[in-house]
């Protein structure tokens, strides 16, 4: 066998160390013991059945978790070497250093254009050429600058399901995250538009550490380079997406992956 | 699938017999018979593309799928394979008779070797594939080794009979044909065990020096 259970020792540049990682709501666990590293600049999938943590995972690396008050988190996830949860942290500096696409878009109510740079105008950048420049290139970026260049005043809301996709997707590499989560991005569009983000993932995989979770078996073998399999609040397996989806460690993975679980 | 490994292992069984016994018959059976395997070559290949296409299989089933597909075109060439071998044998009957000699002497002591092997590395595929049995795969790839060497000692005493016998010279090109197609359907079978054991263990040992 050529994959290995868990990738700790594997991945010799990761960006996120999560270490014995346990997170409760209230009394009821939900994470348990997570200890893995996700490499950097790469695609990591995150599959698993509903309620396995998956989300819940991905909202503990941006501290989206805060918002929730019965949330208690053990362990710790280091981005850089450094602890995400040490109360020196500025949460919305962390946050800045990792986007988030949702299952929903949710473009703001303005033009393309401040969609785009809203994250750099709270961030104080002022200058009109500095908007303009990184809102060409994160719309290009975004594979969305064709589709957008004559209308970059008009309303976002006037965009389809897809492009307010990759709307957000270019909001969010505006402001030149370290990391994006994407929490199911494709699960609300037509198999065209999934296209469209795909190649868009597999644009950005090499320059941005992009962490998906998603249902869909086929996208995250088709758009990840490593992939974690989540079970009832467990890391069943963690290896290259092309060891696990063909030559799986685990029986629960074979099991899940093929379809045969429960 | 299973069916069109027994009807190509019927297929090889006869034509080692039409070999053994240089029996027009039993070769006309066997090239008889390549219509039904291609046949069912093609039908096994859309039922693999149709299960890729619309099941999108992974893990263990995905190496199921694509072993099946390799296995597939195997089994086909080895239908081929046994097809030329007893085109041969239909070919040495025809030659012109050598008065004084019979057929059956000048066949080289090694086939009886490289019949047995050949055989029995087909219908151990066939085993190993319905048992799951990788034990079983590697040792057919072990026999390989035995069909080839067989395969290179046939081709010696041919060239010695080429010597010692210069009449028997228009069979032998025919006869080292045949051992070629024997020794081919051994390196198929080989694949095949090769293919087995990925899709048991996942590995790929087509190149490993090991076996």
């Amino acid at each position: 066998m050529t994959n290995e259970k868990n990738a700790v020792t594997s991945i010799e540049d990761s960006i996120v160390q999560v270490r014995d990682l346990n997170l409760f709501y209230g009394t009821s666990q939900a994470l348990f013991n997570l200890d893995f590293d996700i490499p950097r600049n790469r695609v990591t999938a995150l599959i698993g059945p509903s309620g396995c943590g998956k989300s819940t995972f991905i909202r503990c690396i941006n501290r989206m978790n805060d918002l929730v008050d019965i949330v208690r988190i053990d362990g710790s996830i280091q981005l850089n070497g450094q602890d995400i949860f040490a109360k020196s942290v500025d949460v919305i500096d962390l946050r800045r250093r990792i986007g988030m696409v949702f299952q929903k878009s949710n473009p703001f109510p303005k033009s393309i254009y401040e969609n785009v740079v809203y994250g750099l105008r709270i961030g104080g950048v002022t200058e009109k050429p500095d908007l303009d420049e990184a809102a060409v290139v994160s719309l290009k970026r975004a594979a969305l600058w064709d589709e957008v260049k004559d209308r970059l005043h008009d309303s976002a809301m006037g965009l389809s399901g897809g492009q307010m996709q990759r709307l957000c997707i270019a909001r969010a590499i505006a402001v030149a995250p370290d990391i994006i989560l994407m929490d199911e991005p494709c699960s609300a569009l037509d198999p065209r538009s999934t296209a469209h983000i795909e190649e868009l993932i597999r644009e950005l995989n090499g320059e941005y550490t992009i962490i998906i979770v998603t249902h869909n078996m086929q996208q995250a073998s088709r758009v990840s380079d490593y992939t974690a399999f989540l079970y009832e609040g467990e890391l069943v397996e963690f290896g290259k997406t092309k060891d696990l989806f063909t030559v799986p460690v685990e029986k629960a993975t074979e099991d899940y992956i093929t379809g045969r679980f429960g | 699938m299973i069916f069109l490994g027994t009807v190509v292992e019927e297929s090889v069984t006869t034509c080692i017999k039409a070999v053994r016994t240089l029996d027009n018959e039993l070769a006309a059976q066997v090239l008889d018979g390549d219509t039904k395997i291609n046949d069912l070559e093609v039908d096994v290949e859309e039922l693999c593309l149709k299960i890729l296409a619309l099941h999108q299989p992974v893990a263990s089933d995905l190496r199921f799928v694509i072993t099946v597909l390799k296995m597939n075109t195997d089994f086909e060439r080895i239908g081929d394979l046994a097809c030329k071998v007893a085109d041969k044998v239909i070919l040495v009957n025809g030659t012109k008779k050598i008065t004084g000699s019979s057929l059956h002497t000048i066949m080289p002591h090694r086939f009886d070797e490289m019949f047995g092997a050949t055989q029995a590395m087909f219908s151990s595929c066939l085993d190993a594939f319905v048992r799951e049995d990788s034990d079983l795969a590697h040792k057919i790839c072990i026999m390989d080794d035995v069909v080839d060497q067989a395969k290179r000692a046939i081709r010696l005493e041919l060239e010695e009979i080429s010597r010692n016998k210069p009449e028997l010279q228009p069979y032998l090109p025919m006869i080292l044909s045949i051992a070629r197609g024997l020794e081919r359907i051994g390196d198929h079978s080989a694949h095949i065990a090769e293919d087995i054991i990925y899709m048991l263990q996942g590995r790929i040992v087509r190149h490993d020096k090991e076996l």
